[in-house]
This record gives structure tokens, C-alpha cells and sequence, in this order.
């Protein structure tokens, strides 16, 4: 196991920030910590780099136990949000930092040292910046070069806190992808923080999703994406068409919807509320049953879906996307009057509600 | 809508740009009083200084200043200079560490208290030095039975010396160090440098120019503090007599001459400290510029 982590709490003051976590991430897996904004993420992260102490439970890190081992001896890579790179440094300089500050009988030398970073900066594609120093360096230029010197102490784990929090969209796509190609050639045990659903689910192997200092979920892309285990999951990976209503003898009562609900055939009757994505929507022209009437209130066309919102009798919002083909064969018009039906929704009870 | 917008931007661009448009007169008449100010205050005392100095000649202005007193004091202000600025060196960097890197009970009077010697009158400072190490002060009995002597004696200038000169290098290196924030000494530290080789190589330079400006203003300070120094030196020729003090002397004896002479080495001091502050001031201020630049999120 790369990372084990066990039963981890931690308090600010008043504010619980991380409540009994417990994770892992095998050997050589990418794991993203997805949560909103005070979700105890990066205060994870942090632990398991040893830069804050956890109040109770305990870090493993190849399969050693580092609770209490000191940051600097933990053999972690550590890539901050703003790179934290050192200023007074050559791009060059900063790579070889971890190297140079060795104790005098594991410091390689000088021609190692060389050799070594020029290798770095090559397989970060900037070998040509090094006599630069970081403010000439754009901000995904100053990333790759953050890498390269967490990179450079040969870490055992690579923890990387909001990656790509501080780029524009567009390098941050490039950047993704290519991280997403060194991963698959070295396959570091790496964790990378960030609140960004679409990243998360298309860089990691594995998700973990983080709400209020506790896991919420963890699993595979598909896994929490397409199965979300809560309500919260289920509203934070994607918009979503929220209907409230409740839940009687297997069949769960949406407003004016009503669909199959087995899961909870058992329980009593009791306030539920089903979650349906945009394109798990369908619509129509006719009543075809277990459906509601919409108006549509605003038709967006351009791009490979099309997205068309819709309000109801009682003035609620529905999100729908359609496939080109739906559309053309549809040709639904702005105003128009059109029957929405549910190809698919989530029923969660409502103390299951985040 | 979109015509308010752009005439809002338009209006917010130019407006730094647009000159001052008082008439010539005010502008003239501030320049005017500004400059006489500077005249009557600063250059004309500074021609005297030296004009006096030399009023008798180079061979007097160099007698006055190889006198045996005059070369005593000049010999005491270097040594307790040398002993004040890296003290408080020390207790600068300690003190900036601790207030711009955590956050800890106690924090806000610990930035009051280091403006402390700003606040009170020299005067007092050395008072009360005198009230606790003079003979009838606090430590007094224990220091007279022990045969140490601090007040009327060289301890006690070095005492006074640090306690008015301590706030020059903590005020400027606090703004400093909170600019760079914490995230690099991490960085440092994740990649295996021990507490020591993160200061040097991380906090230090980063910190280097803030630190040399506080340093040049400590020492002119020490250098030229009077009041505190006064009344705890005793005043004992060619013993406890710093230069401003046998300046003082001098000049109390009508040697007006050889006064201004000594007055002068401490006027050159200022005039180099005055071209050291400006040249560092520049080197700061860009490197404050580079804390924004590199700590700002920016876009390739």
C-alpha cells in the first residue's frame, strides 16, 4: 500500500476540519481528494506530507508508519496551489534544492547533481529555462517546475494540492493531459487535491469525495459518477434536476412524477427526493404517462449537446441536454409546450440529504 | 447598460493618468516652502557642521579628532555599535520570525511592545536602566556586592544602546517576512532542508534587503543616540564618553571648533547611512514588487 490513512481528525479551533478519515491509495495509483471548499481536503493532503499534525489517528506511508515523522524525513513530493517556488533561485537551483541540502554523506555530486536536473527539466520539457528565474516563467511553466523539484528528491509519494487551480482553462487542459502521461510512464503513488468534478474524472484512477471533513464516497470515476452512494455525491459531480417528494411501497412520488423505487421497498412511507441529470431527460410530444408538461424557457443549440431549459406549472426549473439526433428529429421551438419524462433518477431519502 | 460599463472603465483608466490641475501659483508656493523647509532645517546646518570643522583649518580639524578623548569616544561608539546592531540583529529576526510566520496568544502586544522605544523619551529609557543597576536600584546591592558595574560604566551604554535601537530591524523586516508568507519555508522543508538550511537559503534571502535597511537605520541610531547614552555614561573622559556625548562636552567648554569637528565624523555617518537607505530602499522595494509578481495567480 502507497498511502494508508486511519481514523484521521483534525480541529481549528472550533472548526472540525477533519472528522475519523480513513482512505488508502495502492502503490503506483493517482487518487484525486475531490470537496468543495472546506471540505478538509488539502488539510489531509498536509497531513499525510507531515506539514500539519494530525489531532488523532494515524499516516502510513509504504506501509511504515509516519505519524510522527517529520515532514522533511517523510519521502513525500509535494507540488503547492501556488508553487511556492524559490524566488531568489535559477529555475535550475530550485530543482537541485533537495538535492543540495542532503547531509553531506547522501549528497550526490556536483556532475550527479547536474546531470540529474537537466534530466528533470527535460522531462518537463523546460530544460532550455534553467538559468531563468521564476517571475520570467508563466504559471504553467512555474507548475512543471515545481514538479520537477518535488521530483527531484525521488519521493515515494507525490501529493499535489490544487494542481491546476491557478491556470486559465486552456493550459490547464494541456497540463492534465500531460500529467496525466507522466503518471502512466512513472507511476508514482500520487494524490492531487482539487474541487474541480471534471478533473478529478478524467485525470484519477480512483475519486474520493470529501464533504464537511468526512469521505462521502470513494471509487472509480465511473463508480461515483454513475452510482453516487448520496445525495451530496450525486449534486456535487455534475448539475443536476432536483424533484421533491416521497417515497410509498417501492415507488417514489416526484410531484407530478412517479417512478419504480425498490430500493426502498421496505421502508415506511416518508419524505424522499429524486435527482435526475440534465441528460437523463427526455422529451416529447405526448403524454406518454409518469411525466409532467414544461415550457421551454431557453433553447442553447450551439455545442455537441443541446441544452434546453424548461419551467413547469409550478415554476420549477428543469435542465435538459439532448443528443443532436434527439434534437433534429425532435425540433423542439422557444415556448413551446413539451412532455418531460425521466429516462432515469436517483431516489434518496431526506435524512440522506447532505 | 453595456455604454455605462465601458464609459465606467474608461473613466477608471484615465483618472491616474490625468495631472494635478491646481494653478501654478499653489504648486510653486508648496514647492517653494518644501524646499526652504529642507534648506533652513537640513542643508544649512550640515554646511555649518563642516564649515565650523574645518574654520580653523585641516591641520585643527585633524588635532581635534586625534585627541586622545575624542579618539576614546569615537573608539567606544564603534564598540558598542558593534555590540548593540548584532544583538539586535538577533532579537529582530527572532522577533519578525515569530509575528509574521505564526499565530499565537500574546502577538498583538508583542508589536506594540517593540515600538516601545519609539514611544518613550530616550531620556526615560536610560532612567531606567539607572532605577534598576544604579546603586540604589533593584539589582543595585546585588551588583555592588558582586563588584559589577553596569550604570555610569560601558555595560550600561550597551544596555541603553540596544533597548532604544531595537525596533529599526523588527519594523522592517515584519512587512517583509509576512509578504513571503510561509509557503516556501514548506517547500524547503518537504524537500528535506533542516530548520538552519532553511533559514540560509530559503528565509534569508528572501528577507536580505528589508534586513540590510534595518540594520544601517539600527546603527545610526546607536551611533548617534545622545539622550538614554547620557544619563547612564557618567560622563567619565576617555571612559564612558560616546561621540555625541564628547561632542556635547566640547562644545559646553566654548571648544567650538574641535566640537563641530567630532559633530562632523557623526554627520558623515548620516550622509552615508542617507545614500546606503536609498540605494537598499530601491532594491527592496523590487524585491516586494517580485513577492506580488510570483505569489499572484497568473495564466501562461
Amino acid at each position: 500500500m502507497g498511502i494508508e490513512v486511519r481514523h484521521v481528525s483534525k480541529t481549528f479551533g472550533q472548526f472540525r476540519s477533519l472528522d475519523d478519515v480513513s482512505f488508502s491509495v495502492a502503490s503506483g495509483e493517482l487518487v484525486a481528494l475531490l470537496g468543495p471548499s472546506g471540505s478538509g481536503k488539502t488539510t489531509l493532503l498536509r497531513i499525510i506530507a507531515g506539514l500539519e499534525q494530525a489531532d488523532a489517528g494515524t499516516v502510513l506511508l509504504e506501509d511504515s508508519d509516519a505519524t510522527h515523522v517529520n515532514a522533511r524525513d517523510r519521502g513525500v513530493g509535494f507540488v503547492f496551489q501556488h508553487y511556492a517556488l524559490f524566488r531568489h533561485l535559477t529555475v535550475f537551483e530550485n530543482v537541485a534544492f533537495g538535492l543540495r541540502v542532503r547531509p553531506r554523506g547522501r549528497r550526490p555530486t556536483e556532475a550527479v547533481i547536474q546531470e540529474k536536473v537537466h534530466k528533470l527539466l527535460a522531462l518537463v520539457q523546460l530544460d532550455y529555462l534553467g538559468k531563468r528565474y521564476p517571475r520570467q516563467l508563466s504559471g504553467g511553466q512555474r507548475q512543471r517546475v515545481a514538479l520537477a523539484r518535488a521530483l527531484a528528491v525521488e519521493p515515494n509519494v507525490l501529493l499535489l494540492d490544487e494542481p491546476f487551480g491557478a491556470l486559465d482553462a486552456k493550459v490547464r487542459q494541456e497540463l492534465r493531459r500531460w500529467l496525466r502521461r507522466l503518471h502512466e510512464d512513472i507511476r508514482l503513488t500520487s494524490v492531487f487535491v482539487t474541487h474541480d468534478q471534471e478533473e478529478a474524472l478524467e485525470l484519477a484512477d480512483r475519486v474520493v469525495i470529501m464533504n464537511q471533513g468526512r469521505i462521502e464516497q470513494q471509487g472509480s470515476p465511473e463508480e461515483v459518477f454513475e452510482r453516487p452512494a448520496t445525495a451530496f455525491v450525486m449534486n456535487f459531480l455534475g448539475s443536476v434536476n432536483i424533484f421533491h417528494g416521497r417515497v410509498e411501497d417501492g415507488r417514489a412520488f416526484l410531484g407530478p412524477l412517479a417512478v419504480d423505487s425498490p430500493e426502498h421497498a421496505g421502508q415506511p412511507p416518508q419524505p424522499a427526493t429524486g435527482y435526475a441529470r440534465p441528460h437523463e431527460l427526455d422529451l416529447g410530444r405526448a403524454d406518454t404517462g409518469g411525466g409532467l408538461w414544461a415550457r421551454i424557457t431557453d433553447l442553447n443549440t450551439t455545442g455537441a449537446v443541446v441544452k434546453v431549459e424548461l419551467t413547469d406549472d409550478e415554476g420549477r426549473l428543469i435542465q435538459v441536454q439532448l443528443g443532436r439526433d434527439a434534437y433534429t428529429e425532435l425540433l423542439p421551438t422557444a415556448g413551446e409546450r413539451l412532455y418531460v419524462t425521466l429516462k432515469r433518477v436517483r431516489v434518496f431519502l431526506k435524512d440522506e440529504k447532505p | 447598460m453595456a455604454g455605462y460599463v465601458s464609459a465606467h472603465r474608461q473613466g477608471s483608466a484615465t483618472l491616474p493618468r490625468r495631472r494635478l490641475t491646481e494653478p501654478a501659483l499653489v504648486r510653486w508656493t508648496l514647492i517653494g516652502i518644501a524646499l526652504a523647509f529642507l534648506a533652513l532645517f537640513l542643508a544649512v546646518p550640515l554646511v555649518m557642521v563642516f564649515s565650523e570643522a574645518f574654520a580653523k583649518g585641516v591641520d585643527a580639524y585633524w588635532a581635534a579628532l586625534e585627541d586622545p578623548d575624542a579618539l576614546s569616544a569615537i573608539r567606544l561608539t564603534l564598540f558598542v555599535a558593534a555590540i548593540a546592531v548584532p544583538s539586535n540583529l538577533i532579537f529582530g529576526i527572532s522577533a519578525g520570525w515569530a509575528i509574521a510566520k505564526f499565530r499565537f496568544p500574546g502577538r498583538n502586544l508583542l508589536i506594540t511592545l517593540i515600538d516601545l522605544p519609539f514611544a518613550v523619551s530616550p531620556v526615560i529609557s536610560g532612567l531606567v536602566f539607572v532605577l534598576l543597576f544604579g546603586r540604589r536600584g533593584w539589582f543595585g546591592p546585588w551588583l555592588f556586592d558582586h563588584d559589577i558595574k553596569i550604570v555610569f560604566a560601558v555595560p550600561g551604554i550597551v544596555l541603553a544602546t540596544i533597548f532604544v535601537s531595537f525596533p529599526f530591524i523588527a519594523r522592517e523586516i515584519i512587512p517583509v517576512m509576512e509578504a513571503s508568507g510561509t509557503e516556501e519555508e514548506e517547500a524547503a522543508r518537504v524537500l528535506g532542508a533542516s530548520g538552519l538550511q532553511t533559514f540560509f537559503r530559503v528565509t534569508l534571502p528572501n528577507i536580505k534587503w528589508g534586513l540590510l535597511y534595518g540594520v544601517i537605520l539600527c546603527n545610526a541610531r546607536a551611533m548617534g543616540e545622545f539622550g538614554a547614552v547620557s544619563v547612564v555614561s557618567g560622563h567619565v573622559r576617555g571612559r564612558t564618553n560616546t561621540m555625541p556625548l564628547h561632542v556635547e562636552i566640547l562644545y559646553n567648554e566654548y571648544n567650538f571648533q574641535a566640537a563641530f569637528a567630532v559633530a562632523s565624523v557623526l554627520a558623515l555617518l548620516a550622509l552615508v547611512t542617507l545614500v546606503a537607505k536609498a540605494v537598499i530602499e530601491r532594491r527592496l522595494a523590487r524585491s516586494l514588487a517580485a513577492h506580488d509578481e510570483t505569489a499572484a495567480p497568473e495564466s501562461a
